[in-house]
C-alpha cells in the first residue's frame, strides 16, 4: 500500500501540489485525472523519487521512503513510466526490457511483452530505443519495460498520448490484464473516458489538491458532464 | 592471468601455411590479441602477428599472400581478384616499454575480392618509457573490390610510461569499389594521432564508423579527408566519441566533391567531468551535383536518460555506463 500524507510541492515560487493525501490499496487500479497543469504528473514524478517533496511523507508498506534515491524506490518494486518516453541512442528494444527485468529475459519473453502493448515482436526487438522509432512506437515500449519489470505499484503517466486507435485497444487490453491478476497496484493518469472506466477508482487532482475521489461508476459520470470546464483548466 | 589453452606456435589448419618467422607470444601479447582482434589462438587463412617491434608468426593463404618488406619495416598483402570471404588478421602488439617503430602496411586488393581484414594494435607498458606504434595503411581497391577493415586500439599495464599510438590510414577506392572501416580506441592510449585519408573513384562506397572514448589525461586526434572524385561516389564518416576526466578530443572531417556524389560526415560526442571536445567538420563541392551534409554535435548525458534507467533500478553510476557502453557499441 502507497499512503502519501500532505504532500507539498513548489517549483519557481509557484505552488504546485497543496498537502495532498492520497492512499493506494494494494491490487487497486486508480486513476488520477483532472485539468492540465494541475499537479498529476509532479505527483508520478514525486511517487518515483525523481521529484522530492518539499514537505510532506510518503509511506511504502509502512516504510518511510520519502527520501529514498529513484534506484531505491525501484528496487522496492515502485515503476514508473515516462509521459515523455526517453531515446537512447545505441540502446535496442531489447536492451532496454533486458535492463528493465533485471538483466535476466529471454528473445521469447521481450516478444510477448511487445506483443501485449501492441508491437510486433520480430519487427521491433533489435531495433533502437532512438530517434528511429516514432512517439507512438517509444511510448507502447515505455509501457512495456513495466511489464517487464514486473513491480508491485507502477505508475502509468498518461500512457495514451501518442497511441493510435488501433493500438489503444491493446493498452486497455494490458491494463485490464494486469487489473485482474490484482498482483500489483496501478495509477494511471489520464484524461481518456476508456481509461477512466476501467479504473476501480478515480482520484481528481484540481490545482494541486484531491478535489475528488470514489468509486469510478460514482465520479466517472460526474466528471463527464463537467468535462468541457475541465479540460479549459478553468475549474467548474 | 589464468592458466591459457592456447594453440599459439602450431601451424593453422588448413595446411597452406608458410610461415616465415616464428617468436613466441607471451601472455600479456596474448591477452592484448584478444582484446583487439578477439584472437585465442593462432588464426585460419592469412596472418601477419607483429609483436615487440619484429614478425612474430606468418602465414600466407593459397588467395592471400603476405609479403615483408626489405626497405622499411612492414608488409604488402596481395589479396587474389576474386578471393571471397577470407578473414586476414594483421594485428600488432608491444608488451615491453620504450619500443618506438614505424611500420607500412600495403594491402593491393584485387579486382571483385571481397575480404575482411582484421588490424587492430595493443600496448602492455608496464615500464617507465614510453611505447610507440606509429603504422601508415595504404589500401589499393582494384574495381569492384570490397574490404572490411576493423582497426582497435588497446593500451593496458600499470607503467608511467606512455602508451602512443599514430595510425594512418589511406584509402584508394577503384570503380565500384566499397570499403567499410570501422576503427575502436576505448581504453589505454595516452595519445594519439590518427589521420584517414581516401580518394574514390566512380561508384566506389567508404562507409567509416568510429568510436572513441578518452579518459585521465589522454589526447586524441581524429582528421578525415575523403575526396570524393568518381561520379556517384559516396562516403559515410560517422564518429562516436566519448571524453571522461581531464582529457582531450578533436575530431576534423573533410569531405570534398569532386563529381555528382553524396557525402555525409557526423560527430556525436558526449562530455563529461572535465573534458574538452572540438569538432571541426568541413564539405566543399566542386560539382553542382554533389551533396555533402556535415552533422557535429557535443553534449552531457541528457538527464533523463539517467533517471529513465535510475527507475529500472540501476544506480546513477550504472545507468551512465550503460549508456556510454550503448553509444559507443
Amino acid at each position: 500500500m502507497l499512503e502519501l500524507k500532505k504532500i507539498a510541492f513548489s517549483a519557481d515560487g509557484k505552488t504546485i501540489l497543496h498537502d495532498v493525501d492520497l492512499v493506494v490499496p494494494d491490487g487497486e487500479l486508480m486513476a488520477i485525472t483532472g485539468p492540465n497543469g494541475g499537479g498529476k504528473s509532479t505527483l508520478a514524478r514525486i511517487i518515483a523519487g525523481i521529484e522530492k517533496p518539499d514537505s510532506g511523507q510518503i509511506l511504502w508498506n509502512g516504510q518511510d521512503i520519502t527520501q529514498l534515491s529513484i534506484t531505491d524506490r525501484a528496487r522496492l518494486g515502485l515503476g514508473y513510466a515516462f509521459q515523455q518516453p526517453v531515446r537512447f541512442k545505441g540502446i535496442s528494444v531489447f536492451e532496454l526490457l533486458k535492463l528493465a527485468a533485471g538483466g535476466d529475459l529471454t528473445i521469447a519473453q521481450a516478444c510477448d511483452y511487445l506483443s501485449q502493448v501492441g508491437l510486433c515482436a520480430r519487427e521491433y526487438v533489435d531495433r533502437m530505443a532512438d530517434g528511429s522509432l516514432s512517439g507512438g512506437e517509444l511510448k507502447r515500449i515505455e509501457i512495456a519495460t513495466i511489464l517487464a519489470r514486473k513491480v508491485k505499484l507502477a505508475v502509468f503517466d498518461e500512457p495514451e498520448a501518442g497511441i493510435d486507435l488501433w493500438s489503444f485497444q491493446n493498452l486497455i487490453q494490458v491494463f485490464e490484464d494486469l487489473q485482474k491478476k490484482q498482483q500489483e497496484s496501478i495509477v494511471i493518469i489520464s484524461h481518456q473516458e476508456r481509461l477512466l472506466k476501467i479504473a476501480d477508482r478515480i482520484v481528481v487532482i484540481e490545482g494541486g489538491r484531491v478535489a475528488a475521489q470514489g468509486d469510478a461508476q460514482k465520479i466517472l459520470p460526474d466528471l463527464l458532464q463537467q468535462k468541457p470546464c475541465c479540460k479549459a483548466g478553468r475549474g467548474c | 592471468m589464468g592458466q591459457e589453452h592456447l594453440s599459439w606456435n602450431v601451424t593453422g589448419t588448413n595446411g597452406l601455411a608458410a610461415r616465415q618467422e616464428h617468436q613466441g607470444i607471451d601472455m600479456a601479447q596474448q591477452h592484448l590479441l584478444r582484446e583487439i582482434a578477439g584472437l585465442n589462438g593462432m588464426p585460419d587463412g592469412a596472418f601477419n602477428i607483429r609483436a615487440n617491434g619484429a614478425t612474430a608468426q606468418r602465414q600466407s593463404s593459397a588467395h592471400v599472400k603476405i609479403v615483408g618488406k626489405t626497405d622499411v619495416q612492414g608488409i604488402d598483402i596481395y589479396v587474389e581478384p576474386g578471393t571471397k570471404d577470407e578473414v586476414v588478421y594483421i594485428p600488432v602488439v608491444m608488451s615491453q616499454s620504450g619500443i618506438q617503430e614505424l611500420v607500412y602496411n600495403d594491402f593491393h586488393i584485387g579486382a571483385g575480392a571481397d575480404v575482411t581484414i582484421i588490424a587492430g594494435c595493443g600496448i602492455d607498458n608496464c615500464g617507465h618509457e614510453d611505447s610507440q606504434h606509429d603504422g601508415i595503411h595504404t589500401f589499393y581497391l582494384d574495381k569492384g573490390a570490397h574490404v572490411k577493415y576493423v582497426e582497435k586500439h588497446y593500451g593496458c599495464g600499470a607503467g608511467d610510461g606512455g602508451r602512443i599510438m599514430n595510425p594512418q590510414t589511406v584509402v584508394e577506392i577503384g570503380e565500384d569499389g566499397y570499403m567499410e572501416m570501422e576503427s575502436v580506441q576505448i581504453k589505454g592510449i595516452d595519445s594519439t594521432n590518427r589521420v584517414t585519408k581516401a580518394t574514390l573513384q566512380k561508384n566506389a562506397i567508404f562507409v567509416v564508423t568510429e568510436r572513441l572514448m578518452t579518459h585521465g589525461q589522454q589526447n586524441a586526434i581524429s582528421e578525415f579527408e575523403v575526396m570524393l572524385a568518381g561520379e556517384n561516389s559516396g562516403a559515410h564518416v560517422v564518429s562516436r566519441a566519448v571524453a571522461r576526466e581531464q582529457s582531450t578530443q578533436q575530431f576534423i572531417s573533410r569531405i570534398y566533391g569532386e563529381a555528382p556524389c553524396n557525402g555525409h560526415t557526423e560527430c556525436d560526442a558526449i562530455i563529461m567531468d572535465d573534458a574538452k571536445i572540438s569538432a571541426i567538420p568541413e564539405i566543399k563541392a566542386n560539382c553542382p551535383d554533389a551533396s555533402l551534409v556535415h552533422e557535429a554535435a557535443i553534449g552531457k548525458i541528457a538527464g533523463e536518460q539517467i533517471i529513465k534507467l535510475m527507475t529500472l533500478g540501476l544506480t546513477a553510476a550504472e545507468a551512465e555506463e550503460q549508456i556510454i557502453e550503448g553509444f559507443l557499441k
